[in-house]
């Protein structure tokens, strides 16, 4: 039965054109972020997915981000298919040996999932459950590769399976990595281990990008730039401190404390939505991903600002 | 080197709760080196015990602790000694602990909790550099061991984490995929560092491992 019939059987329809089809017809891609939740009660989950999914391409779905349990990814996933939405299932190697990892590919796949984001993960100690075993069986270039072999039908232990599977494989990138060197041998082999399309980590610093795209567009693929919400200078000042591989620089940090007060959100929404005007004024990019982190609310503002409207494109 | 860490003295006391008289074993080798089970710490530990009112009947310091063979021999040298306790309790790793039990019907009990295989830096520092994950990958990351030294074990390069050539996780730590790269590059051998790395096979000899060397074989 081909996952067409699946689908159809399992009444599960798709509204919105998958990230391939929205990349490979050139239109820029918009992307949002879904965190799940603590818990069972999924009702802001489901409130945040109703106020995006006509507003972005796809929502990327976090997976126990930053080690921290929570309401399961996959699950997240199927209810925005369900709600009308496209997901981007980020996938960690962090919680799952290679065969619960099939696992949940196979399941993905025939519910209706059709793009993956392939990361390592986190560390398991820096999140709340400090004491649980980490798997790390495979990392992120592994498990591009595990798929691309399901996709021609293998499992990683080298059988047959009764049918291939198929998604668009995404990666991340750190571009504000230092050394820089390093960061991009593993680029350049995610990409050759399958990755067609990137979304980059966290960058605020518009030159630097520019520039790390030059050595970037030699790759075939696409690339999404990573853009996360200041919402106070301190939270700005802390992810310098604390989030490796993510850099505010000075300029935004003062653009933040200059905010009126209570207004910070304010001109956090104005620096994303003028970095969004250059990246496509300047073409930086194919895409942005956009992360609220917790105030996904803004961004239907946030677009609106940028003048961005994928209903326009 | 295995590098042991003493257990708590009241942990160590928990155990030996129903003894009321015991045996020690040192080991003259790694827990000697990590002072955990030398001279020294089993005659800290007699004294610590006396005055807990418990009765030492002697103690022996293993050359070795995991060699089993010289373990039995001891043993049967301190026959005495080891009769009129109620327990035993072993001042090494867990394998120096296990070579004990079969040494002997007693009950058996550990003082240090085991932590790694580790090298030693100096007196007293120690760092673990190898996992013995059984598939030895050195070869292609200029001997700096991502299975070990890379606090997720990535094997294809570094996270995006990796901050002025400190880990993300510890930046106490070097990460492990900047002192490869670095090597690497200096070898003028960074094709090694862009060359796939598979899965890791995690089962090259099942567990608990067991080896005969195939000469020893016909002994056996
Ligand atoms: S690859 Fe690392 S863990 Fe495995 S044997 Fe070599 S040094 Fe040890
Ligand atoms: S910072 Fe380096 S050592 Fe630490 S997890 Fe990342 S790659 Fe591994």
């Amino acid at each position: 039965m081909s996952v067409e019939t699946v689908w159809k059987e399992l009444n599960i329809k798709h509204a919105h054109p998958s990230i391939e089809e929205v990349l490979a017809s050139g239109k820029f891609l918009v992307s949002g972020e879904i965190g799940p939740p603590k818990g069972p009660d999924v009702e802001e989950v489901i409130e945040h997915i109703d106020l995006l999914k006509d507003k972005v391409h796809a929502m990327n779905i976090t997976d126990n981000q930053s080690s921290v349990m929570r309401y399961p990814s996959l699950a997240t996933a199927l209810m925005i298919l369900e709600r009308g939405g496209e997901p981007n299932l980020q996938i960690t190697c962090r919680d799952r040996n290679r065969m619960s990892l099939e696992n949940e590919l196979l399941f993905a796949y025939t519910r209706g999932v059709r793009s993956v984001l392939c990361l390592t993960g986190d560390s398991v100690p820096v999140g709340d459950h400090k004491d649980a075993k980490s798997v790390f069986d495979l990392e992120s270039v592994q498990l591009l590769n595990m798929i691309r072999g399901m996709e021609e039908g293998m499992d990683l232990g080298g059988n047959e399976m009764n049918a291939p599977v198929k998604f668009f494989k995404g990666a991340i990138v750190t571009p504000e990595a230092h050394p820089i060197e390093p960061q991009l041998i593993k680029f350049e082999k995610k990409v050759e281990a399958g990755a067609q399309w990137i979304q980059t980590q966290a960058i605020y610093d518009m030159d630097n990008f520019a520039e790390f795209m030059k050595t970037a567009r030699q790759y075939p693929v696409k690339l999404q730039a990573g853009l996360v919400l200041l919402t106070s200078a301190g939270m700005a000042k802390y992810m310098n401190a604390n989030v490796p591989g993510v850099t505010v620089p000075q300029d935004l940090i003062d653009e933040m404390a200059a905010s009126e007060k209570g207004k910070a959100i304010d001109t956090g929404i104005k620096i994303m939505a003028r970095h969004i005007k250059r990246i496509r004024e300047e073409n930086l990019a194919d895409g942005v991903h956009i992360m609220a982190i917790g105030k996904e609310g803004v961004v239907p503002r946030i677009l609106e600002e940028a003048e961005l409207d994928i209903n326009a494109l | 080197m295995i590098v042991t860490r003493p257990k708590a003295f009241e942990v160590i006391l928990k155990e030996l709760e129903d003894a009321k008289s015991v045996f020690l074993v040192g080991c003259g080798d790694c827990a000697t080196v990590c002072q955990t089970g030398g001279e020294d710490q089993v005659k800290e530990m007699t004294e610590k015990l006396t005055a807990e009112g418990k009765t030492v009947t002697g103690n022996v310091i293993m050359e070795t602790g995991c060699h089993e063979l010289d373990l039995k021999k001891e043993f049967r040298a301190h026959k005495d000694e080891l009769e009129k306790a109620d327990a035993v309790m072993v001042m090494s790793c867990g394998a120096g602990t296990q070579s004990a039990r079969s040494g002997t019907d007693k009950p058996v009990f550990p003082a240090n909790d085991t932590m790694f295989l580790g090298n030693v830096m100096r007196v007293g520092q120690f760092e673990e550099k190898c996992r013995l994950c059984g598939e030895c990958i050195l070869d292609m990351t200029g001997a700096v061991c991502p299975v070990t030294r890379c606090h997720k074990g990535i094997l294809n390069g570094p996270c995006g984490g990796t901050n002025e050539g400190k880990c993300e996780v510890d930046p106490d730590k070097d990460c492990a995929w900047t002192l490869i790269y670095q090597q690497l590059e200096k070898e003028g051998k960074l094709s090694k560092m862009k060359e796939y790395q598979p899965p890791k096979n995690w089962n090259p000899e099942l567990k608990p491992g067991r080896i005969v060397l195939e000469r020893e074989k016909g002994g056996e």
